[in-house]
């Protein structure tokens, strides 16, 4: 969606780039917790924040973290939280007050090597599961994954504007690689604060869950004139509860609905790289995070080498861009997806492609993909 | 009038005949209509359980939130808009059992968020399991030869964690709950004034109080009897968060520090 034009030069890790990102949107509250490898974010997020008049919280876990950005937000804030997998396994229960009560906000989690503590200072991306079905319930998220510090950047500054527009958290996937590299990125001039559209109507007939054609209840915030009560028990459109059934399979279809409705704008958040092959097999890999790199890189030295690969870099992984994986993968010889995990995203794109093969290249030992275990897995077909 | 701030197209209320919490939510209003609280300024803060359903029927801003988590919900709101008033509303199982640790940092914190708990010593809404507030060997859902742990003092608690104002009372004192949660909301700071209620149709039942005059005896004679301390615990108030923070802003603002990189190593 937003192709960053060049402007100033700076040579930022990408969590730093993140925090920037957030500040270009307008952030102006921060709660969590530090945990390796997102610290930085906090660090920078404690310097920067009080110095434009917003809030630093250090809070004592990563529930009380998402708790206190679900209440900032709700009292007008741009708020967000960054950790990475065993504080985003604590934050599913309020994440899934976040959707469940509509409050924007954005969370990044930094992925590290898991399961549990891991190899807390390596990288993985075993997380894209957790991220989708973390959270009791049907939840539709929306996950945005940077390869590059540029991305970091500008994938934070468009998780602001979409939490905002979709009246939900949304969620930034990173990981130690991205997170912790330095790159020169080229600064968006033209990115702006979002801000929050307030309904319209009385403050007396204001209806915090009532919802227009696009499916987005338009949200005021506490100390406004508006007063409105929230609860992430079953409620109608007046935010209190309600067991009625018709109301319940109304709401929980809405939330999933509102997200459905721009699953087109999502999708469209890739890149493709092509290599020159001549007519050489035609090789498709889709990656995301870190691993792009990889790929581009193992995919650019196997050029002119017989094959033709295209590499699929995937920005929104959650929803599943099935019209990505078909439109790439069902005429390509060869489909391949490339992740620091066993398989999480292979699996997705065996869904959208029925009976095509999808070769995986993972790794789970805290090293990266490299180019090598590209090239090796193309040459080894 | 403390019927202004009622939502009464809500009533009845849905807890028990001799229930205790409906005397807390009376005390309550009636302090938000002796400080004229404007209900655009002011947020309730809910979780889990009996009491925390007390947002039902209170037509400020509101938030019903997780179990044990309306502290950092609270704590949220107001560090952003320091201005409202922002009152949490718990169980003694929502603030200090699961809520236990947001309880002890909200107090640290010194964010000024008052904790109105309501403390039946048991988990009522579940059907009476023991709580951190069950006392040694009562008798509860999850207790049935007794229980083996015992009670927390959450006064103590929440003194030991740097609350500059405590206060308990109970619902057979009622007038005094009023005037404590006023005083409260009158102080600078994190604010917890707990309530002893009664739980009738569980915890009374189980241990041989089941009339709810009898549980009001029961409090009534525990202050009495000098069982229980009752009114103003703590009244040692300090700078509150807000104005600490703020502190943080004028120094970061006047830093000139334009940093776009994480601290140094």
């Amino acid at each position: 969606m937003v192709i960053p034009m060049p402007g100033p030069v700076e040579f930022w890790m990408g969590n730093e780039a993140i925090v920037a990102g957030a500040l270009a949107a307008g952030a102006n509250f921060y709660a969590g917790y530090p945990i390796t490898p997102s610290s930085e974010i906090a660090e920078l997020a404690a310097r920067r924040l009080p110095a434009h008049g917003g809030t630093y919280l250090q809070m004592e876990d990563e529930i009380a973290s998402i708790g206190a950005v679900i209440g900032a937000s709700l009292a007008g804030a741009r708020a967000f939280t960054a950790t990475s997998g065993p504080g985003f396994s604590l934050m599913q229960e309020n994440l899934g007050l976040a959707y469940m009560a509509e409050v924007p906000c954005v969370v990044v989690d930094v992925q590290r090597s898991g399961p549990s503590t891991g190899l807390a200072t390596r990288p993985g991306q075993g997380d894209i599961m957790q991220a989708r079905w973390g959270t009791h319930g049907d939840v539709q998220p929306v996950v945005l994954c940077p390869s590059t510090v540029e991305q970091c950047y500008g994938l934070t500054h468009l998780a602001f504007h979409l939490s905002e527009r979709l009246r939900m958290p949304i969620l930034v996937l990173s990981d130690e690689i991205v997170g912790h590299l330095r790159e020169g990125i080229a600064i968006d001039q033209d990115l702006q604060p979002v801000e929050r559209k307030f309904p319209s109507c009385s403050p007396a007939s204001y209806k915090p869950y009532q919802a227009g054609p696009d499916g987005v209840p338009p949200l005021a915030a506490f100390g406004s004139e508006y007063v409105f009560h929230v609860t992430g028990s079953m409620h109608d459109y007046t935010g209190f509860p309600t067991a009625d059934p018709q109301v319940a399979a109304r709401k929980n279809r809405r939330l999933l609905d509102k997200v459905e409705l721009i699953r087109g704008e999502l999708s469209e958040l890739h890149r493709v790289h092509e290599t020159d092959g001549g007519n050489g097999r035609r090789i498709t890999i889709f990656s995301y995070g870190a691993s792009v790199r990889a790929c581009r890189e193992g995919g650019s030295r196997l050029s002119g080498g017989g094959c033709r690969v295209t590499i699929v870099e995937l920005q929104c992984v959650w929803p599943f861009p099935d019209d990505v994986i078909q439109k790439y993968g069902s005429d390509a010889d060869v489909v391949m997806v490339a992740e620091m995990n066993l398989g999480q995203v292979r699996r997705e794109t065996e869904r959208a492609l029925p009976g095509v093969r999808v070769h995986g290249v993972h790794r789970v030992d805290g090293e990266p993909i490299t180019p090598g275990d590209i090239i090796s897995a193309v040459r080894g077909l | 009038m403390a019927r202004e701030y009622l939502l009464t197209q809500s009533l009845p209320l849905f807890w028990c005949p001799g229930c205790g919490n409906g005397i807390i939510l009376g005390a309550l209003l009636r302090a938000f209509s002796d400080l004229g609280l404007a209900r655009e300024q002011t947020v309730i803060v809910t979780g889990i359980g009996c009491f925390g359903k007390a947002d039902d029927y209170i037509n400020t801003n509101a938030v019903h939130g997780t179990h044990g988590r309306a502290l950092p919900i609270a704590t949220g709101i107001k560090a952003h808009r320091p201005e409202l008033t922002v009152v949490a509303l718990m169980g003694d199982g929502d603030c200090a059992t699961i809520g236990g640790n947001h309880l002890i940092h909200a107090a640290r914190r010194n964010v000024g968020v008052l904790a109105v708990v309501a403390n039946n010593q048991n988990y009522g809404m579940t059907g009476g399991q023991a709580s951190a507030t069950t006392p040694d060997h009562k008798i509860t859902a999850t207790s049935p030869y007794g229980n083996p742990e015992y009670e927390l003092d959450l006064c103590a608690v929440a003194e030991a964690a740097g609350a500059g104002f405590v206060a308990r009372s109970t619902v057979y004192h009622a007038r005094q709950a009023e005037k404590l949660i006023k005083r409260a909301l009158e102080t600078e700071g994190f604010g917890f004034v707990e309530v002893m209620s009664s739980c009738p149709v569980y915890y009374g039942r189980f241990n041989k109080l089941s009339s709810p005059t009898a549980m009001m005896e029961h409090w009534r004679d525990a202050v009495a009897g000098d069982e229980l301390r009752t009114g103003i615990l703590v009244d040692n108030p300090r700078a509150d968060f807000a104005r600490r923070y703020d502190a943080v802003r004028t120094a970061a603002a006047g830093s000139g520090d334009v940093s776009t990189t994480a601290s140094t190593r």
